[in-house]
């Protein structure tokens, strides 16, 4: 019996002791919901970093990294909190990635995580709330907040010498937050504004929203909408009711269906989306072949980029303490140090471990600026002969 | 000029799509008030009803065209159309002897029959989206406009637009064919005076040898083919989209009771009414008045008196204003 008792202490003892080799990375994503069709190639794009580190044995002397995935999905905020309550509690995570949505993302970050100490990384999260939200330091994201989204937009219809814009957005914390960034960042730099208003997805005749925009009047109609829902119903009446001809389309309404549905008729529009020319997009996409995932997706570089930060702070830290290592995720993410592209994190692990410096650049140029969101890259997008093309970056 | 240029402007954005928005409106108060006429109850599926008559001609309209049969510069969806109604008539008729008339052999109470229409409009509803799925589907093909923006701009010389698309003039023109051969079906023929004796008097009109039940299937009949006009033509006027039809359906039967519920000329009167309340009252008239006015006088505001966001609020306002004042509306209906 003493025997008995004796082999099975030390055979939990030695389970415990390999237990400790692992880590466990929370993953959490929107897999249902509006937004559903994103998750898939983000969580290629987390777990993809994830075995790069956990394959290469150089991680905190061996330890190998497990993913556990959960739904937040994006409207929800009572289950992306019990989801993240879950990961965190039973499931021992030592760092969270997610969530997908704006609104999923705050609730479980104020709910969940920043009572628990839990660090939490969103590859999409991009409303402006989050940059002021209360986090201990908690909680980074790979995506640039609207705030920056509505400079660069401001921005770049001055340059191009267009002085009033009427703006509609889709009647949600998205089409508000980028809508109300675009008006102080263009009114301050000189642009009027003509109307801001709201128009509901879903709906079968926005003529009446067009009506009002175009007796507001405007050089041009900035539509901060959803591709696939009222957004192409605006620019349909607003082209046939001949109130506009020329529009401005933030990253919601950049896509296929805008060229399918429109082609010539929306000739000249202007447009940006989060993207950047460095060359670690170009490397993301062998990786996406080798891991089974589409690398270059609508956040799918963000999602690597930000389980790769997360891993490389731990690292850094040599700690997979949330409290240790949520201080280390801006040195690993920002220069000075060597440059760290897709598919040398194996070189990034050796570097660190040796006490040098690294500067992540992944497939999105990562840069963090404070309070841990990404500074914000636009790839500029003219439609030209009925094509959505590439013209610039800022 | 500048007269011109505000009359244009008003014309392009309320006169145009308010009439054909009326137009439609009307068609759909038609069959909720021969309903409410003839089969004494309020039937809540008929947005639904709509829904499915429009699904049939978007999925015959879908076979011709991919069958290589066209209609010239007009919609196909229009030689679709006599079939869709044909298959919404069995439909509506299925419906009437599984469900309703059951209810009418106990003599249920009205209030009883529209809960019962309110299960119709769950089942109707569910099946469309069934049948097609939940997004949004242009079936209107053919030469899109008569004359657009940029056209009239040039023709005349006026810095104001004026665009009228192919399918706001169909709207209004069937809708007038379809109300003219409604009244005089009704006013002249024997099956129409037998229905309109039903209306009036049901127990005087039994004495006098109408078959009940004739009366109530040809007014099924009437009732789909209006359905599948009104809901094919703001399909094609807008664009198809399931759950729309269960949204219309207040404006419908705001329509029907501002007009007077059971008279169909009060239907078409309180389709315009509303229709043009609708957009009147939500449109930005800055535009206009900057035309008209000395330009020191020039708006900043949008002289908008409600934000679009309340056009179905429009619609709820005048139905209660019209209930509390004028419960039989405007042509002496019946009082709800």
């Amino acid at each position: 019996m003493k025997k008995l008792l004796l082999a099975t202490a030390a055979t939990t003892l030695m389970a415990g002791a390999s237990y400790a080799d692992e880590i466990k990375l929370g993953l959490m994503l929107g897999f249902s919901g509006p937004a559903e069709s994103l998750a898939p190639d983000m969580a290629g794009g987390v777990r993809a970093a994830a075995k790069e580190i956990s394959d290469s044995g150089k991680f905190l002397d061996g330890t190998t990294v497990a993913i556990v995935e959960g739904d937040s999905t994006c409207t929800d905020a009572a289950v992306a909190s019990s989801v993240a309550e879950r990961m965190i509690t039973s499931d021992g995570i030592v760092g969270l990635i997610g969530a997908l949505c704006s609104g999923a993302t705050g609730a479980a970050l104020t709910n969940v995580a920043v009572p628990n100490g839990m660090v939490m990384f969103s590859p999409s999260a991009t409303s402006p709330s989050l940059t002021t939200i209360e986090d201990n330091g908690l909680f980074f994201r790979a995506s640039p907040s609207d705030a920056r989204q509505g400079q660069v937009m401001a921005e770049s219809l001055l340059e191009k010498g267009v002085m009033s814009a009427a703006v509609t957005y889709t009647n949600n914390d998205y089409g508000k937050g980028l809508a109300d960034a675009f008006e102080s960042s263009y009114t301050d730099l000189g642009g009027k504004v003509t109307i801001n208003t709201s128009h509901e997805d879903g709906k079968a005749d926005y003529s009446a929203e067009v009506g009002a925009l175009a007796s507001a009047g405007g050089d041009i109609l900035v539509v901060v909408g959803y591709l696939d829902q009222g957004g192409p119903g605006i620019i349909r009446a607003a082209l046939d009711t001949g109130a506009f001809d020329r529009f401005h389309l933030p990253d919601a309404m950049i896509g296929d269906t805008i060229e399918d549905r429109f082609g010539t008729e929306i000739e000249g529009a202007t447009g940006q989306v989060p993207g950047s020319d460095s060359p670690g997009g170009e490397l993301l996409v062998a990786i996406g072949e080798a891991n089974g995932y589409n690398g270059t997706a609508p956040y799918a570089p963000e999602s690597y980029d930000a389980g790769a930060m997360m891993l490389l702070a731990m690292q850094a830290a040599g700690s997979s303490d949330p409290q240790v290592y949520k201080d280390f995720v801006m040195g690993v993410a920002n220069a000075p140090g060597e440059k760290i592209f897709p598919g040398e994190l194996a070189k990034a692990l050796d570097i660190l471990a040796s006490g040098g410096d690294i500067d992540y650049v992944g497939g999105t140029a990562a840069e963090l600026i404070e309070p841990g969101e990404a500074a914000g890259s636009y790839r500029e997008i003219l439609v030209k002969d009925g094509k959505i093309t590439t013209v610039g970056y800022r | 000029m500048d007269i011109l240029n505000a009359l244009v402007a008003f014309a392009n954005f309320v006169l145009v799509p308010g009439t054909a928005y009326g137009a439609q409106l009307a068609l759909g108060a038609l069959g909720v008030t021969l309903i409410y006429g003839i089969l004494r109850f309020s039937n809540f599926a008929h947005g639904d009803t709509m829904a499915f008559g429009t699904m049939f001609t978007v999925l015959i309209t879908t076979a011709m065209q991919s069958a290589g049969i066209s209609f010239g510069p007009m919609p196909t969806a229009l030689l679709a159309l006599p079939f869709a109604i044909l298959c919404t008539m069995a439909l509506v008729l299925a419906t009437d002897r599984a469900v309703y008339r059951f209810y009418r052999k106990v003599k249920a109470a009205p209030v009883m029959l529209v809960i019962v229409s309110m299960g119709v409009m769950f089942v109707m509803n569910g099946a469309v989206r069934m049948f097609v799925g939940t997004d949004d589907r242009r079936f209107a093909d053919g030469e899109r406009f008569i004359i657009t923006a940029r056209d009239f701009k040039s023709m005349t010389g006026l810095s104001e637009g004026l665009a009228i698309r192919t399918t706001q003039a169909i709207t209004v023109l069937v809708a007038i064919i379809v109300v003219a051969a409604l009244f005089w079906f009704l006013n002249r023929t024997r099956t129409g005076k037998s229905m309109r004796a039903y209306a009036d008097n049901e127990d005087l009109a039994l004495l006098s040898g109408i078959n009940p039940e004739r009366v109530v299937t040809i007014t099924w009949l009437i009732v789909a083919a209006l359905a599948t006009i009104a809901g094919t033509l703001y399909g094609l006027d807008k664009s198809f989209k399931p759950f729309i039809y269960m949204q219309l359906l207040l404006p419908i039967f705001a329509s029907a009771i501002v007009g007077g519920l059971g008279s169909p000329l009060g239907a078409i009167a309180g389709g315009f009414v509303i229709a043009f309340s609708e957009v009147t009252l939500t449109y930005a008239f800055k535009k206009v008045v900057t035309y008209l006015v000395p330009e020191t006088w020039a708006p900043e505001g949008l002289v908008q008196l409600l934000s679009t966001d309340y056009k179905f609020a429009v619609s709820f306002a005048i139905l209660i204003i019209v209930l509390l004042f004028k419960p039989t509306g405007l042509f002496k209906g019946k009082s709800v």
